[in-house]
């Protein structure tokens, strides 16, 4: 029997799958300096967002917890590892980019700086196909946004 | 062989009479809509109605002394009748038209609920409740006092009905609101029995039949209930049309909700006065090419039959239950005895969001998310939600077949 499905490999790769099941930095993190919460009601998928700042503005640890679908779960779990250790700028930069990527598929004005990061971030790009996913994938940097603006809450609608 | 649904009913004819079915999809799949409990396809004929009416016969009603306007007055008062023969109302002018099942049932909390209940008086809902049966009498509980109770589902997905009797026991609950089928579960309530027991309390009973209505004949003098609601576009009508339905003498003791044109029968600056119901309930210019749409759409199903329908909708949940109880890691929400074409299921592999990516890349159309029923997902510990099936009266057996080979393979899929 020929998959049904097959196709949506594309958007389910398997560094998705593989994160969406056995997210990294799944946790509390009990000494964040900053937190946000962010809910996207149409779905129900709910992340509660830490950071833990340096004194110079750097993220020296992140970790989320919550619930949500494949796409929301991976991109957490792939956006607390990119994010670690860069400054808010980057971090913010990053997550500009990111959602540019989710909404269009590329980043025509991405820089050469952060093209690892970007790199690793490129298996979720192929959202950008399924217009009422992008949310999901996008929820956890607005999240991350909002804790670094010092907004406790976001809503992804 | 399907012995419970007579001859006549021919799927494969009826799915002709709706052009959307034919539809081809993104990479040529043929369309498998199983979303009809969210709003339902709508038949050519319906189609027709509403464009002839604009095209031959459209003006504002009640207004114009002139031929068309007699003729937009004549059609959406004849959708009126039609509305009434076709929940056996006692009386015509006990169908309300308003815009939906939500704001029929929001009229009832604000006219009934605020102008006619006391403070002190209850209203009783149930979990397996629509958010529209929720939130407008938690506002009224905000606004006015009005305390708000609510009856448990049983793990089955009924109503406990022993719970149901004990909270009316006090006599203090004025108005019970209930659903006539649940949009998540399926599961169709005893509304002869909720009726009788709210009545031999003092409570009215409010019925929220929006999947009901389109699943079985309704015969709201034979139910014995005191309001009913549903909507157009669930019953292959347009989207933009409901029906409240309730007993005349309510009706009249309430007062209206909106003020303006069409709802007075004369106006001062000092004060005005109302117009007789339903004009009270209809104030400015009303949905008229929706409730030709809705007439039309009635004419449809009652030419079917509707116990026709309810026939092949019987034989299509009996084929669901055997099929979907297969597939492996799926577990079904509700087990009513009496159920409607609705189902709402979890995957143990997978979010209900990425299965409807999964199931749209089949061409099947479902709901996944809480189906505006968020406390019931929470009774049953579903708080990711559901992927919800269901049916209409195009619907086949093979599209619950394909459904079922689709969520075997989705689950090898995410495992």
């Amino acid at each position: 029997m020929s998959g049904l499905f097959d196709d949506l490999r594309d958007l389910y790769q398997e560094v998705i799958l593989d994160h969406g099941r056995k997210p990294r930095n799944f946790r509390r993190l009990e000494d964040a300096t900053a937190t946000a919460r962010g809910d996207n009601p149409m779905c129900g998928d709910r992340i509660e967002l830490f950071v833990k700042l340096t004194a110079d503005g750097h993220i020296e640890d992140t970790a989320f917890q919550g619930r949500g679908c494949a796409i929301s779960t991976a991109s957490a779990s792939l956006m607390t590892e990119t994010v670690k250790g860069k400054t808010t700028a980057q971090a913010k930069e990053l997550g500009a980019r990111f959602r540019e990527l989710a909404m269009t598929g590329t980043c025509p004005d991405c820089g050469a700086d952060l093209a690892d990061e970007m790199e690793r971030l490129a298996p979720l790009s192929g959202v950008h196909e399924f217009p009422s996913r992008v949310k999901c994938a996008t929820l956890a940097w607005h999240t991350l946004n909002a804790a670094l603006d010092g907004t406790k809450e976001v809503s992804s609608e | 062989m399907d012995t419970l649904a007579p001859a006549t009913f021919d799927v494969m004819r009826i799915r002709q009479d709706f052009p959307i079915l034919s539809q081809p999809q993104a990479r040529g799949r043929p369309l498998v809509f199983l979303d009809s409990g969210a709003s339902a396809q709508k038949p050519r004929a319906v189609i027709d109605a509403m464009v002839r009416c604009m095209e031959t016969a459209y003006a504002n009603v009640h207004r114009g002394a002139y031929r068309l306007s007699e003729l937009a007055t004549n059609s959406y008062e004849a959708a009126r009748e039609a509305t009434a023969r076709f929940i056996n109302a006692g009386d015509t002018r006990e169908i309300v038209f308003t815009r939906n099942s939500t704001e029929a049932m929001n009229l009832v909390a604000h006219s009934w609920g605020r102008g006619v209940m006391k403070p002190g008086q209850a209203v009783l809902i149930s979990e397996l409740e629509h958010h529209a049966n929720i939130v407008p009498w938690q506002m009224l509980r905000d606004d006015k006092g009005n305390e708000l109770r609510v009856c448990r589902v049983t793990d089955s997905g009924e109503l406990d009905m022993e719970d149901l009797e004990a909270k009316l026991a006090d006599g203090k609950v004025g108005l019970v609101a209930i659903a006539h089928m649940s949009n998540v579960l399926g599961t169709v309530t005893p509304v002869e029995r909720i009726v009788a027991l709210a009545h031999a309390h003092g409570a009215k009973v409010l019925l929220d039949g929006s999947q009901a209505a389109v699943h079985r004949r309704v015969d709201v003098q034979a139910i014995g209930c005191d309001f009913y609601c549903f909507t157009g576009h669930k019953l292959y009508g347009p989207t933009g049309i409901g029906v409240l339905w309730a007993r005349l003498e309510l009706l009249d003791r309430m007062p209206p909700m909106l003020g303006g044109g069409d709802m007075i029968s004369y106006v001062t600056f000092e004060k005005s006065e109302w117009a007789p119901v339903p004009a009270k309930f209809e104030a400015g210019t009303p949905a008229i090419i929706e409730a030709v749409g809705l007439h039309a759409a009635i004419d449809y199903v009652t030419a079917i039959g509707m116990s026709a329908i309810e026939a092949h909708e019987r034989s299509l949940v009996d084929h669901a239950t055997s099929r979907l109880t297969q597939v492996p890691g799926l577990t079904l929400l509700g087990a009513s005895q009496d159920r409607g074409g609705v189902f709402s299921f979890a995957l143990d592999a997978a979010h209900p969001h990425d299965l409807a990516t999964l199931l749209d890349r089949a061409g099947i159309a479902v709901r996944a998310g809480r189906h505006c029923a968020e406390p019931l997902h929470a009774r049953f510990g579903l708080e990711n939600g559901t992927t919800r099936a269901s049916f209409g009266l195009y619907t086949t057996k093979e599209e619950i077949d394909l459904l079922a080979r689709a969520l075997t393979e989705a689950r090898e899929f995410f495992k």
